[in-house]
Protein backbone atom coordinates (compact mmCIF):
# COMPACT_ATOMS: atom_id res chain seq x y z
CA UNK A 1 0.00 0.00 0.00
CA UNK A 2 2.60 1.88 0.86
CA UNK A 3 3.42 4.37 -2.24
CA UNK A 4 6.19 6.14 -3.26
CA UNK A 5 6.29 10.28 -2.87
CA UNK A 6 6.33 10.28 -6.70
CA UNK A 7 3.36 8.22 -7.10
CA UNK A 8 1.74 10.25 -4.81
CA UNK A 9 1.99 13.31 -7.02
CA UNK A 10 1.14 11.44 -10.36
CA UNK A 11 -2.01 9.76 -9.35
CA UNK A 12 -3.71 13.14 -8.96
CA UNK A 13 -2.94 13.08 -13.23
CA UNK A 14 -4.51 9.95 -14.11
CA UNK A 15 -5.59 7.32 -11.39
CA UNK A 16 -7.63 9.39 -9.34
CA UNK A 17 -7.81 12.75 -11.93
CA UNK A 18 -10.95 14.89 -9.84
CA UNK A 19 -13.76 15.51 -11.75
CA UNK A 20 -13.31 12.36 -13.62
CA UNK A 21 -12.07 9.51 -11.41
CA UNK A 22 -13.34 11.00 -8.22
CA UNK A 23 -16.12 13.12 -9.88
CA UNK A 24 -15.76 15.14 -7.25
CA UNK A 25 -15.68 19.34 -7.61
CA UNK A 26 -18.48 19.20 -10.10
CA UNK A 27 -20.08 22.53 -9.97
CA UNK A 28 -17.17 24.87 -10.86
CA UNK A 29 -15.97 22.30 -13.52
CA UNK A 30 -19.14 22.46 -15.32
CA UNK A 31 -20.08 26.18 -15.00
CA UNK A 32 -16.67 27.76 -15.74
CA UNK A 33 -15.01 26.08 -18.60
CA UNK A 34 -16.67 28.50 -20.93
CA UNK A 35 -13.03 28.83 -21.81
CA UNK A 36 -9.78 27.31 -21.38
CA UNK A 37 -8.71 30.58 -19.38
CA UNK A 38 -11.45 30.39 -17.30
CA UNK A 39 -10.38 26.60 -17.27
CA UNK A 40 -6.72 27.01 -16.12
CA UNK A 41 -7.71 30.13 -14.02
CA UNK A 42 -9.86 28.11 -11.89
CA UNK A 43 -7.71 25.26 -11.82
CA UNK A 44 -4.56 26.89 -10.86
CA UNK A 45 -6.59 28.75 -7.96
CA UNK A 46 -7.73 25.55 -6.90
CA UNK A 47 -4.53 23.83 -6.92
CA UNK A 48 -2.96 27.08 -4.53
CA UNK A 49 -6.06 26.42 -1.83
CA UNK A 50 -5.35 22.49 -2.21
CA UNK A 51 -1.50 22.68 -1.54
CA UNK A 52 -1.62 25.15 1.31
CA UNK A 53 -4.50 23.87 2.87
CA UNK A 54 -2.62 19.82 2.54
CA UNK A 55 0.32 21.45 3.84
CA UNK A 56 -0.87 22.52 6.83
CA UNK A 57 -3.72 20.62 7.97
CA UNK A 58 -1.24 17.49 7.43
CA UNK A 59 1.44 19.69 9.63
CA UNK A 60 -1.29 20.76 12.05
CA UNK A 61 -2.74 16.93 12.39
CA UNK A 62 -1.32 16.10 15.88
CA UNK A 63 -2.86 19.18 17.50
CA UNK A 64 -6.34 19.51 15.86
CA UNK A 65 -8.88 16.91 17.80
CA UNK A 66 -10.68 14.80 15.99
CA UNK A 67 -14.06 15.80 16.99
CA UNK A 68 -13.52 19.82 15.15
CA UNK A 69 -11.73 18.72 12.37
CA UNK A 70 -13.73 19.80 9.43
CA UNK A 71 -14.01 22.75 11.37
CA UNK A 72 -10.45 23.79 11.30
CA UNK A 73 -10.42 21.87 7.68
CA UNK A 74 -13.04 25.16 6.90
CA UNK A 75 -10.47 27.75 8.87
CA UNK A 76 -7.98 26.89 6.91
CA UNK A 77 -9.92 26.24 3.35
CA UNK A 78 -11.34 29.62 4.12
CA UNK A 79 -8.47 31.66 4.85
CA UNK A 80 -6.83 30.13 1.66
CA UNK A 81 -9.54 30.73 -0.89
CA UNK A 82 -10.05 34.30 0.59
CA UNK A 83 -6.25 34.93 -0.05
CA UNK A 84 -6.69 33.77 -3.31
CA UNK A 85 -9.79 35.82 -3.88
CA UNK A 86 -7.83 39.06 -2.99
CA UNK A 87 -5.08 38.19 -4.63
CA UNK A 88 -6.78 37.47 -7.82
CA UNK A 89 -8.48 40.53 -7.60
CA UNK A 90 -5.70 42.90 -7.03
CA UNK A 91 -3.32 40.96 -10.12
CA UNK A 92 -6.12 39.55 -12.56
CA UNK A 93 -9.12 41.31 -11.96
CA UNK A 94 -11.12 40.47 -16.16
CA UNK A 95 -10.52 37.23 -15.17
CA UNK A 96 -11.89 37.85 -11.35
CA UNK A 97 -14.83 39.23 -13.17
CA UNK A 98 -15.15 36.23 -15.01
CA UNK A 99 -15.02 33.60 -12.55
CA UNK A 100 -16.86 35.42 -9.89
CA UNK A 101 -18.77 33.64 -7.12
CA UNK A 102 -17.15 30.33 -8.15
CA UNK A 103 -14.00 31.44 -6.29
CA UNK A 104 -15.51 32.06 -3.00
CA UNK A 105 -17.34 28.74 -3.42
CA UNK A 106 -13.66 26.98 -3.45
CA UNK A 107 -14.36 26.79 0.02
CA UNK A 108 -17.28 24.33 -0.30
CA UNK A 109 -15.38 22.43 -3.41
CA UNK A 110 -15.44 18.52 -1.96
CA UNK A 111 -12.13 17.75 -3.88
CA UNK A 112 -10.39 20.41 -1.34
CA UNK A 113 -12.29 19.55 1.80
CA UNK A 114 -11.90 15.73 0.64
CA UNK A 115 -8.18 15.64 0.55
CA UNK A 116 -8.16 17.09 4.00
CA UNK A 117 -10.03 14.65 5.19
CA UNK A 118 -8.86 11.29 2.84
CA UNK A 119 -5.35 11.68 2.92
CA UNK A 120 -3.63 15.26 4.52
CA UNK A 121 -5.21 14.46 8.32
CA UNK A 122 -3.79 10.76 7.93
CA UNK A 123 -0.28 11.52 6.05
CA UNK A 124 3.21 13.52 6.95
CA UNK A 125 3.61 17.37 5.10
CA UNK A 126 5.63 15.81 2.22
CA UNK A 127 3.23 13.24 1.05
CA UNK A 128 0.53 15.46 1.51
CA UNK A 129 2.36 18.70 -0.40
CA UNK A 130 2.98 15.74 -3.33
CA UNK A 131 -1.14 15.22 -3.40
CA UNK A 132 -2.27 18.48 -3.19
CA UNK A 133 -0.25 19.29 -6.10
CA UNK A 134 -0.88 16.27 -8.27
CA UNK A 135 -4.53 16.52 -7.41
CA UNK A 136 -4.60 20.38 -7.97
CA UNK A 137 -2.47 19.88 -11.31
CA UNK A 138 -4.49 17.50 -12.52
CA UNK A 139 -7.82 18.92 -11.78
CA UNK A 140 -6.24 22.24 -13.93
CA UNK A 141 -5.73 19.77 -16.92
CA UNK A 142 -9.17 18.20 -16.29
CA UNK A 143 -10.75 21.84 -16.75
CA UNK A 144 -8.49 23.07 -19.14
CA UNK A 145 -9.33 20.01 -21.25
CA UNK A 146 -12.94 20.49 -20.95
CA UNK A 147 -12.62 23.95 -21.14
CA UNK A 148 -10.92 23.43 -24.83
CA UNK A 149 -13.49 20.87 -26.21
CA UNK A 150 -16.32 23.60 -25.05
CA UNK A 151 -14.72 26.81 -26.53
CA UNK A 152 -13.24 25.37 -29.62
CA UNK A 153 -16.80 23.61 -30.24
CA UNK A 154 -19.16 26.45 -29.01
CA UNK A 155 -17.18 29.13 -30.22
CA UNK A 156 -13.94 28.30 -32.78
CA UNK A 157 -11.83 29.91 -30.61
CA UNK A 158 -9.22 29.20 -27.79
CA UNK A 159 -8.51 31.59 -25.37
CA UNK A 160 -4.80 31.23 -23.61
CA UNK A 161 -4.23 34.76 -22.69
CA UNK A 162 -7.07 37.05 -22.65
CA UNK A 163 -6.79 37.24 -26.50
CA UNK A 164 -8.86 34.17 -28.31
CA UNK A 165 -7.12 32.86 -31.25
CA UNK A 166 -9.33 31.85 -34.48
CA UNK A 167 -8.81 27.89 -34.81
CA UNK A 168 -11.55 27.26 -37.79
CA UNK A 169 -11.73 29.83 -40.62
CA UNK A 170 -14.44 32.88 -40.16
CA UNK A 171 -16.87 30.00 -42.52
CA UNK A 172 -16.93 28.03 -38.96
CA UNK A 173 -20.95 27.86 -37.50
CA UNK A 174 -19.94 27.85 -33.89
CA UNK A 175 -22.10 25.28 -31.90
CA UNK A 176 -23.39 27.24 -29.26
CA UNK A 177 -24.83 23.98 -27.66
CA UNK A 178 -21.80 23.64 -26.27
CA UNK A 179 -20.59 26.29 -24.13
CA UNK A 180 -24.41 26.43 -22.49
CA UNK A 181 -24.69 24.48 -19.57
CA UNK A 182 -26.43 21.20 -21.14
CA UNK A 183 -23.24 21.14 -23.30
CA UNK A 184 -21.05 21.36 -20.77
CA UNK A 185 -23.31 17.83 -18.95
CA UNK A 186 -22.35 16.13 -22.36
CA UNK A 187 -19.16 17.08 -22.66
CA UNK A 188 -18.33 15.89 -19.21
CA UNK A 189 -19.93 12.35 -19.97
CA UNK A 190 -18.47 11.84 -23.19
CA UNK A 191 -15.09 12.41 -21.49
CA UNK A 192 -15.86 10.39 -18.85
CA UNK A 193 -16.62 7.29 -21.60
CA UNK A 194 -13.28 8.60 -23.49
CA UNK A 195 -11.41 7.82 -20.28
CA UNK A 196 -12.84 4.75 -19.08
CA UNK A 197 -12.69 3.43 -22.69
CA UNK A 198 -8.39 3.94 -22.62
CA UNK A 199 -7.74 2.52 -19.39
CA UNK A 200 -9.99 -0.37 -19.76
CA UNK A 201 -7.96 -1.77 -22.13
CA UNK B 1 -13.29 18.34 30.00
CA UNK B 2 -9.34 18.72 29.10
CA UNK B 3 -10.69 17.72 25.34
CA UNK B 4 -13.12 20.47 25.37
CA UNK B 5 -10.30 22.99 26.46
CA UNK B 6 -7.86 21.78 24.05
CA UNK B 7 -10.97 21.99 20.82
CA UNK B 8 -11.61 25.60 22.30
CA UNK B 9 -8.15 26.75 22.34
CA UNK B 10 -7.15 25.07 18.37
CA UNK B 11 -9.99 26.14 16.85
CA UNK B 12 -9.51 30.10 18.80
CA UNK B 13 -6.09 30.12 17.58
CA UNK B 14 -6.39 28.61 14.14
CA UNK B 15 -9.40 31.76 13.50
CA UNK B 16 -6.86 34.79 15.10
CA UNK B 17 -4.24 33.37 13.19
CA UNK B 18 -6.29 33.00 9.90
CA UNK B 19 -7.68 36.52 10.79
CA UNK B 20 -4.12 38.24 10.91
CA UNK B 21 -3.39 36.50 8.03
CA UNK B 22 -5.98 37.74 6.23
CA UNK B 23 -5.97 41.41 7.70
CA UNK B 24 -2.12 41.30 6.05
CA UNK B 25 -3.38 40.47 2.82
CA UNK B 26 -6.15 42.75 2.75
CA UNK B 27 -4.07 45.49 3.51
CA UNK B 28 -1.17 44.70 0.80
CA UNK B 29 -3.67 44.32 -2.07
CA UNK B 30 -6.28 46.88 -1.44
CA UNK B 31 -4.65 49.82 -3.25
CA UNK B 32 -4.13 47.95 -6.46
CA UNK B 33 -7.69 46.61 -6.01
CA UNK B 34 -9.03 49.81 -5.94
CA UNK B 35 -7.04 51.05 -9.01
CA UNK B 36 -8.01 47.53 -10.55
CA UNK B 37 -12.04 48.24 -10.17
CA UNK B 38 -11.41 51.91 -11.23
CA UNK B 39 -9.63 50.47 -14.63
CA UNK B 40 -12.11 47.27 -15.27
CA UNK B 41 -15.34 48.39 -13.55
CA UNK B 42 -15.75 52.11 -13.99
CA UNK B 43 -12.94 53.17 -16.27
CA UNK B 44 -15.08 52.44 -19.92
CA UNK B 45 -17.93 54.71 -18.19
CA UNK B 46 -15.16 57.49 -16.84
CA UNK B 47 -13.33 57.73 -20.73
CA UNK B 48 -16.84 57.41 -22.02
CA UNK B 49 -17.55 60.52 -20.52
CA UNK B 50 -14.38 62.08 -20.50
CA UNK B 51 -13.43 61.22 -23.72
CA UNK B 52 -10.69 63.19 -25.50
CA UNK B 53 -9.12 64.72 -22.44
CA UNK B 54 -5.39 64.63 -23.14
CA UNK B 55 -4.84 63.63 -19.85
CA UNK B 56 -5.63 59.52 -17.61
CA UNK B 57 -8.39 60.61 -15.62
CA UNK B 58 -7.87 57.86 -13.41
CA UNK B 59 -4.61 58.82 -12.13
CA UNK B 60 -5.55 62.30 -11.99
CA UNK B 61 -8.25 61.77 -9.13
CA UNK B 62 -9.06 63.44 -5.69
CA UNK B 63 -11.18 62.63 -2.96
CA UNK B 64 -13.22 64.58 -0.85
CA UNK B 65 -15.17 64.07 2.33
CA UNK B 66 -18.57 65.47 2.63
CA UNK B 67 -21.11 64.38 5.55
CA UNK B 68 -21.88 60.68 5.33
CA UNK B 69 -19.19 59.91 3.12
CA UNK B 70 -15.56 60.16 0.65
CA UNK B 71 -16.40 61.03 -3.40
CA UNK B 72 -13.48 60.27 -5.81
CA UNK B 73 -13.47 63.33 -8.24
CA UNK B 74 -11.57 62.14 -11.87
CA UNK B 75 -10.62 64.73 -13.85
CA UNK B 76 -10.48 65.61 -17.44
CA UNK B 77 -7.85 67.87 -19.36
CA UNK B 78 -9.42 69.57 -22.08
CA UNK B 79 -6.94 72.29 -24.08
CA UNK B 80 -4.75 72.19 -21.23
CA UNK B 81 -7.46 73.11 -18.21
CA UNK B 82 -8.77 71.04 -15.70
CA UNK B 83 -12.47 71.89 -17.30
CA UNK B 84 -14.23 68.60 -16.93
CA UNK B 85 -15.01 66.56 -13.89
CA UNK B 86 -16.91 62.81 -13.44
CA UNK B 87 -17.83 61.41 -10.13
CA UNK B 88 -20.04 58.83 -8.86
CA UNK B 89 -23.50 58.62 -7.66
CA UNK B 90 -25.85 56.18 -6.98
CA UNK B 91 -29.96 55.42 -7.30
CA UNK B 92 -32.18 53.29 -6.16
CA UNK B 93 -33.64 50.66 -8.98
CA UNK B 94 -35.69 47.68 -9.50
CA UNK B 95 -32.84 45.18 -8.42
CA UNK B 96 -30.96 47.08 -6.45
CA UNK B 97 -28.55 49.87 -6.53
CA UNK B 98 -27.57 51.45 -10.13
CA UNK B 99 -23.94 52.76 -9.94
CA UNK B 100 -23.56 55.89 -11.97
CA UNK B 101 -21.01 58.07 -13.03
CA UNK B 102 -21.73 61.75 -13.82
CA UNK B 103 -19.44 64.19 -15.72
CA UNK B 104 -20.15 67.88 -15.46
CA UNK B 105 -18.30 70.89 -17.20
CA UNK B 106 -17.17 73.15 -14.43
CA UNK B 107 -17.82 76.63 -15.96
CA UNK B 108 -21.15 75.83 -17.41
CA UNK B 109 -22.22 73.29 -14.08
CA UNK B 110 -24.03 71.52 -16.62
CA UNK B 111 -23.64 67.58 -17.60
CA UNK B 112 -21.50 66.34 -20.42
CA UNK B 113 -22.31 62.84 -19.96
CA UNK B 114 -23.90 59.84 -17.62
CA UNK B 115 -22.76 56.52 -17.67
CA UNK B 116 -24.30 53.35 -15.48
CA UNK B 117 -21.36 51.64 -13.93
CA UNK B 118 -23.00 48.97 -11.85
CA UNK B 119 -26.47 47.53 -11.48
CA UNK B 120 -28.62 44.66 -10.57
CA UNK B 121 -31.57 45.55 -13.20
CA UNK B 122 -33.21 43.24 -15.32
CA UNK B 123 -31.40 41.96 -18.44
CA UNK B 124 -32.66 42.93 -21.24
CA UNK B 125 -34.83 45.61 -19.79
CA UNK B 126 -33.92 47.81 -16.89
CA UNK B 127 -29.89 46.86 -18.24
CA UNK B 128 -30.76 49.11 -20.92
CA UNK B 129 -30.29 51.81 -19.18
CA UNK B 130 -26.49 50.42 -19.25
CA UNK B 131 -26.19 49.52 -22.95
CA UNK B 132 -28.51 51.80 -24.75
CA UNK B 133 -26.63 55.56 -24.72
CA UNK B 134 -30.08 57.30 -26.04
CA UNK B 135 -31.46 56.87 -22.76
CA UNK B 136 -28.76 58.15 -20.68
CA UNK B 137 -28.11 60.74 -23.70
CA UNK B 138 -30.99 62.60 -22.94
CA UNK B 139 -29.40 64.14 -19.70
CA UNK B 140 -26.45 65.68 -21.89
CA UNK B 141 -26.23 69.71 -21.65
CA UNK B 142 -28.91 69.61 -18.77
CA UNK B 143 -27.89 71.50 -15.87
CA UNK B 144 -26.71 69.39 -13.42
CA UNK B 145 -28.16 71.69 -10.34
CA UNK B 146 -32.08 70.69 -11.63
CA UNK B 147 -34.10 68.36 -10.32
CA UNK B 148 -34.69 65.33 -12.61
CA UNK B 149 -37.67 63.30 -12.65
CA UNK B 150 -39.06 60.45 -15.41
CA UNK B 151 -41.94 62.01 -17.14
CA UNK B 152 -44.66 59.54 -15.72
CA UNK B 153 -43.82 61.74 -12.14
CA UNK B 154 -44.16 64.92 -14.42
CA UNK B 155 -41.02 65.30 -15.08
CA UNK B 156 -38.35 65.96 -18.34
CA UNK B 157 -36.85 62.75 -18.70
CA UNK B 158 -38.49 59.61 -21.05
CA UNK B 159 -38.27 56.25 -19.51
CA UNK B 160 -36.97 52.93 -20.67
CA UNK B 161 -39.96 51.08 -22.28
CA UNK B 162 -40.91 48.69 -19.35
CA UNK B 163 -38.45 49.67 -17.26
CA UNK B 164 -40.08 52.92 -14.94
CA UNK B 165 -37.86 52.25 -11.47
CA UNK B 166 -34.53 51.58 -13.19
CA UNK B 167 -35.41 55.11 -15.33
CA UNK B 168 -36.58 56.58 -12.30
CA UNK B 169 -33.35 55.21 -10.20
CA UNK B 170 -31.19 57.08 -13.24
CA UNK B 171 -33.02 60.29 -12.34
CA UNK B 172 -32.79 60.14 -8.80
CA UNK B 173 -29.31 59.10 -8.87
CA UNK B 174 -28.27 62.01 -11.12
CA UNK B 175 -30.18 64.58 -8.94
CA UNK B 176 -28.44 63.74 -5.82
CA UNK B 177 -25.08 63.84 -7.98
CA UNK B 178 -26.04 67.94 -8.66
CA UNK B 179 -26.54 68.25 -4.76
CA UNK B 180 -23.39 66.30 -3.80
CA UNK B 181 -21.78 68.84 -6.72
CA UNK B 182 -23.43 71.70 -5.33
CA UNK B 183 -22.41 71.09 -1.57
CA UNK B 184 -19.03 70.50 -2.94
CA UNK B 185 -18.32 72.60 -5.43
CA UNK B 186 -15.95 75.66 -3.43
CA UNK B 187 -13.66 72.57 -2.02
CA UNK B 188 -13.62 71.22 -6.11
CA UNK B 189 -12.32 74.08 -7.68
CA UNK B 190 -9.84 74.88 -4.88
CA UNK B 191 -8.78 71.14 -5.81
CA UNK B 192 -8.79 72.20 -9.43
CA UNK B 193 -6.61 75.20 -8.97
CA UNK B 194 -3.74 72.84 -7.26
CA UNK B 195 -4.00 70.25 -10.20
CA UNK B 196 -3.01 73.63 -12.16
Amino acid sequence: MAKSIAQEFTKGLWEEIPPFRLVLGLCPVLAVTKTVENGIGMGLATTFVLVCSNILVSSLRKVIPGKVRIACFIIIIATFVTVVELVMQAFTYPLFLKLGIFIPLIVVNCVVLGRSEAFAFKNGVVRSLADGLGIGIGFTLALAALGAVRELFGNGTLTIWETPIQIFGPAFQPFTFMVEAPGAFICLGLMLCLMNLVSSK
Amino acid sequence: MREMIKMIVVLTVLSSFSGGLLAAVRNKTIDRIEVQQLTFVKGPAIQAILEGASNDPIVDRFKLEYEGGEASFFVGVFNGEPAKIAFESAGKGFGGEIGLMVGVDIKADKIIGVGVTTHSETPGVGSKAQTDPSFTKQFQDMDLMSTFQVKTDGGQIDIITGATITSRGVAIGVTQAGALYKSLKPQIEAKLKEFK
